[in-house]
């Protein structure tokens, strides 16, 4: 598939000129028409309404407050003291204060019910790089992972691209409510078998992205036994953990491997992220914690590529330890999002719509496929520029999402203001309007 | 004999040529196994751990690729994952482990392992220091006026950089080389570090299996960076003392075409100018020869110019950026390096820069950052920092006096015990020719020399034969670490173990 550009301009590898980045998909192609076309309340109002971004703004307010009554957190104290050390401080272990901080943070997240070995994080640029670590770790080239579909549509490239594994989708589809079976998992198996591909884990994001949704108890059970039975690994993206509804609906692997005595955990990684929760995707923080010693020794040596500055390590292990500002933080950025979250679904269903029952999350999983033309992906396509041209809302199409029933669609709630979100159910409203006249 | 007596019985009995068989030999085998387990090594008595760590290597090696193999036990990682767990095999991590044990410091630890094997500026720090003391709360979240909260740097910034520290970043380095070149912030991408920035580069430029060409001695650490994730092979190119460690074009070519008939497939050069570990320069000369070479061979060049604004001497520092504004060479090979943890240290804020005039490179470069990203108040205290024209000159100018100082006080104290130093204008660190005091002449008594003044003399120095450098007896000793009253201390430990030669 490399190809030498023609002579005699010198050629690149093929990495370099695969399309596995993904970018040419629809999921991005949104964002390049919001891009020319952004809508602004005051001076754009027609302009594209972004809800492809899954972003978290509704609690900056929370850190703008933290950083101004807590100048040392950004400015190492009076005189300074700390400085020298960190900005001098590049051992790829990491700030210890600040492993602690994400330790103790992870554990508040799940209501106290598991606690984490600041030991066991290795600390990575952000959940990109985290993922794309423990699949170079777990998996040699040409190997596979098994994920369940509807995925986040970055995972074809993080997971993919550089590390030359394979993805083989777990299907599932609306009529349990997209949960994953044991059926589906075999099934997912088997093919991969037939393909001669040698799986090597099965990945899982808990909430999920696009559904919106926790992952239950049994079916938490379900995963790790089929995973324990093929002797594979497992990868539990937790990057939503913090944004769940309600503190108890949300069930971290964590907690099932402790009810199980910590049996079978070596075989269990964690991934988490600042992004989302925090809503600071831009400060590039993620973690991977895992229950294998050998794969924590190799993830540290291996982050070397994607090291967290220790200025930003200084700044959150401030702010994380602070256990007033901790707890308010996830309270009170829970209750927005629920709040959020009620707002855009009964808006939606004013206008004829109907999600997936949600409990977590930056979005909702709507369901538009009695609009479709025929129950097929382009039609869901055709309607998704429609929606993206003449409604002006950019949201994310299912099939990029690799979503087997044609149809649905994630919308993101929370990188938007209320305002924002008000005229954007408005514009959904008129549109359902006039496709019931017609 | 005493066997046979009873055995007699038993052949005499039923069965008894199978017996008098089967207990003979399970007897034997008893015994072997008996002798195994108790013999003692035939190794030679190792003298210390850190020798003992590379003796090591081997076997541990195949032990793990036997666990590794089967699907016995837990679900088993990779085979790329087996490989990086091994323990620690290449003197210049041994050596640095060993400092992060017991480092000296003179109040706490007098005795401690004192850091010449790391290549970081501490003698500038108290500008750096200053300068944030004066400025800080301002950078973070910026002054009055400019729409700088947090939410302007919590989102999603441009996963390749601010366009602001790109500007920031091109005046910077535009500085650091006198002002020679003009560099574009649009050809540029930022990255947590030159570590990631190396490792893209080479993702872009190669496949697995590919090789690169690289002037021997080299930074230790290319043997990871550019080989582990990747799968490409580095080719040494070797450099020797004769001409003070000068590339020679010809070795270059030899090397290639020696390469290529074993059927790897070259796809370009790695320099790294100023050098390290040997602190020279690469003529404008050589630079034009390179481009030359690497236009006929249709090949990259990535040149690592990490340590330009580390120049001490008086020998002018020309980077490829330079020649190739000046001549008429083809721009699309040529892809540099940068980072800010030589120039500014600041190695814990991670910042490195890819710097190509090639677009495609630029355009799968800028999509791999998304796994190297800086962080965005580190970008935007940079901004600030680098903004400020009056505290850069200051800074840099103040830097090379103090590197010249302390070089010069190293080389010398060096010299007053024999050891003299290759020529070199640039660098963290000097090139010293200690082959004189090892006990034999090879790698391996270069390993010992090493072993003694680490464990023995306690400073932790790299050898060249980490470094790939085909003459033994060379040492990195990176002298920006110390203080000034520390250098005595230094040479007089290198004295006392070099004079008691007892092995």
């Amino acid at each position: 598939m490399a190809i030498e550009i023609e002579k005699p301009s010198v050629g690149l590898s093929k990495v370099a000129v695969s399309d596995t980045h993904g970018e040419d998909s629809p999921y991005f192609a949104g964002w390049k028409a919001y891009d020319e076309n952004p809508y602004n309340e005051s001076s754009n109002p027609s302009g594209v309404i972004q809800m492809g971004l899954a972003e978290n703004q509704v609690s900056f307010d929370l850190l703008e407050k933290y950083l101004e009554e807590h100048s040392e957190a950004s400015s190492w104290g009076k005189g300074a003291p700390g400085f020298r050390e960190n900005a001098l401080f590049q051992d790829y272990h990491g700030l210890k204060s600040f492993r602690q901080a994400m330790a103790n943070f992870m554990g508040q997240i799940r209501g106290g019910r598991a606690k984490f070995d600041p030991d066991r994080i290795v600390l990575t640029a952000g959940a990109t790089a985290a993922n794309e670590l423990l699949t170079f770790i777990l998996a040699d080239p040409g190997d596979a992972l098994l994920v369940p579909t509807p995925y986040y549509p970055g995972f074809d490239r993080d997971l993919r691209w550089r590390t030359g594994v394979k993805i083989v989708p777990i299907h599932c589809d609306s009529s349990n409510n997209f949960q994953v079976t044991p059926e589906a998992m075999e099934t997912a198996y088997q093919c991969a078998e037939s393909m001669n591909l040698k799986v090597r884990g099965i990945l899982i994001t808990n909430p999920s992205n696009p559904l919106g949704a926790t992952i239950q108890r049994s079916v938490l059970e379900q995963i790790l036994d089929f995973a324990v039975n093929k002797n594979i690994h497992l990868v539990s993206d937790e990057i939503y953990s913090g944004s769940t509804f309600s503190s108890s609906e949300f069930i971290s692997i964590a907690e099932i491997l402790e009810n199980r005595s910590y049996r079978d955990s070596e075989r269990v990684h964690i991934v988490y992220s600042l992004s989302k929760d925090l809503g600071l995707p831009g400060f590039r923080v993620g973690t991977i914690y895992s229950y294998n010693d050998k794969v924590v020794c190799t993830a540290r040596r291996m982050s070397s590529f994607t090291l967290i500055s220790s200025q930003t390590q200084h700044l959150l292990a401030c702010m994380l330890s602070n256990k007033e500002f901790s707890e308010n933080y996830i309270k009170t950025n829970r209750e927005r999002l629920t709040k959020r979250y009620d707002m855009i679904i009964k808006g939606l269903k004013n206008a004829g719509i109907e999600c997936l029952k949600g409990n977590a999350g930056l979005f909702c999983w709507m369901n538009l496929s009695p609009l479709l033309e025929e129950p097929t992906r382009e039609s869901e396509l055709e309607l998704w520029k429609t929606i993206l041209n003449e409604v002006r809302l950019n949201i994310s199409p299912g099939s990029s999402c690799h979503c087997s029933g044609p149809g649905w669609f994630r919308v993101c709630f929370a990188n938007i203001s209320e305002q924002t979100l008000e005229i954007a159910l408005e514009r959904i409203h008129k549109f359902m309007e006039q496709r019931r006249r017609n | 004999m005493r066997l046979v007596v009873p055995l007699q019985g038993v052949v005499q009995g039923r069965g008894g040529l199978i017996f008098g068989s089967l207990i003979p030999c399970a007897l034997f085998y008893f015994l072997q196994l008996y002798l195994k387990r108790h013999r003692s090594p035939r190794n030679p008595p190792s003298p210390s751990a850190s020798l003992q760590n590379l003796a090591e290597m081997n076997r541990t090696s195949s032990r793990s690729n036997l666990l590794s193999r089967g699907s016995i036990g837990p679900a088993r990682i990779s085979s790329l994952a087996t490989s990086i767990s091994k323990p620690n095999d290449s003197p210049y991590y041994i050596g640095l482990d060993k400092v992060s044990e017991d480092p000296y410091d003179r109040f706490g630890n007098p005795d401690g392992v004192i850091q010449l094997g790391l290549s970081e500026n501490r003698l500038c720090f108290d500008l750096i220091e200053k300068w944030m003391l004066e400025n800080l709360t301002d950078s973070i979240r910026g002054r009055d006026g400019d729409d700088l909260s947090i939410s302007g740097i919590a989102s999603y910034q441009p996963l390749d950089g601010t366009m602001e520290l790109k500007m920031a970043m091109a005046g910077f380095m535009s500085h650091v080389i006198g002002g020679a070149v003009s560099f574009e912030p649009s050809q540029m991408v930022l990255t947590a570090g030159a570590t990631p920035a190396i490792e893209t580069l080479c993702f872009c430029l190669a496949d697995h299996g590919n090789a690169f060409l690289v002037p021997t001695p080299y930074y230790p650490g290319f043997d990871r960076d550019m080989k582990w994730r990747t799968g490409v092979e580095l080719i040494p190119v070797h450099c020797r003392s004769t001409d003070n460690f000068t590339l020679s074009i010809s070795v270059l070519d030899q090397a290639f075409n020696q390469t290529r008939k074993r059927g790897t497939k070259i796809r370009g050069i790695l320099l790294s100018n100023p050098a390290n570990p040997v602190g020279n320069l690469l003529s404008r000369e050589i630079l034009c020869d390179l481009l030359d070479f690497a236009r006929e061979k249709n090949i990259h060049i990535i040149s690592d110019e990490i340590f330009a604004g580390s120049i001490y001497g008086n020998e002018e520092f020309v980077s490829i950026a330079d020649v190739l504004d000046s001549e008429d060479f083809d721009k699309s090979r040529v892809h540099i390096v940068y980072g800010l943890s030589k120039d500014l240290s600041l190695p814990g804020f991670l910042v490195g820069v890819i710097y190509s005039l090639n677009d495609n490179v630029l355009v799968a470069a800028r999509k791999l950052t998304r796994f190297s990203s800086i962080s965005a108040p580190t970008q935007k205290l940079l901004v600030s920092m680098l903004s400020d024209a009056r505290f850069i000159k200051e800074y840099m100018e103040t830097n090379k006096k103090r590197i010249r100082n302390m070089r010069d006080l190293f080389v010398s104290g060096l010299e007053g015990l024999g050891i003299r130093c290759a020529d070199s204008s640039a660098g963290l660190y000097c090139w010293a020719n200690m082959s004189k005091l090892i006990p034999s002449y090879g790698e391996k008594g270069e390993l010992e020399l090493w072993d003694k003044l680490l464990n023995v003399a306690k400073i932790n120095v790299t050898p060249g034969s980490a470094c790939h450098c085909i003459e033994p007896g060379w040492f990195r000793c990176c002298f920006t670490t110390l203080d000034e009253e520390d250098i005595p201390l230094v040479m007089e430990r290198i004295r006392k173990a070099t004079d008691s030669r007892a092995s």
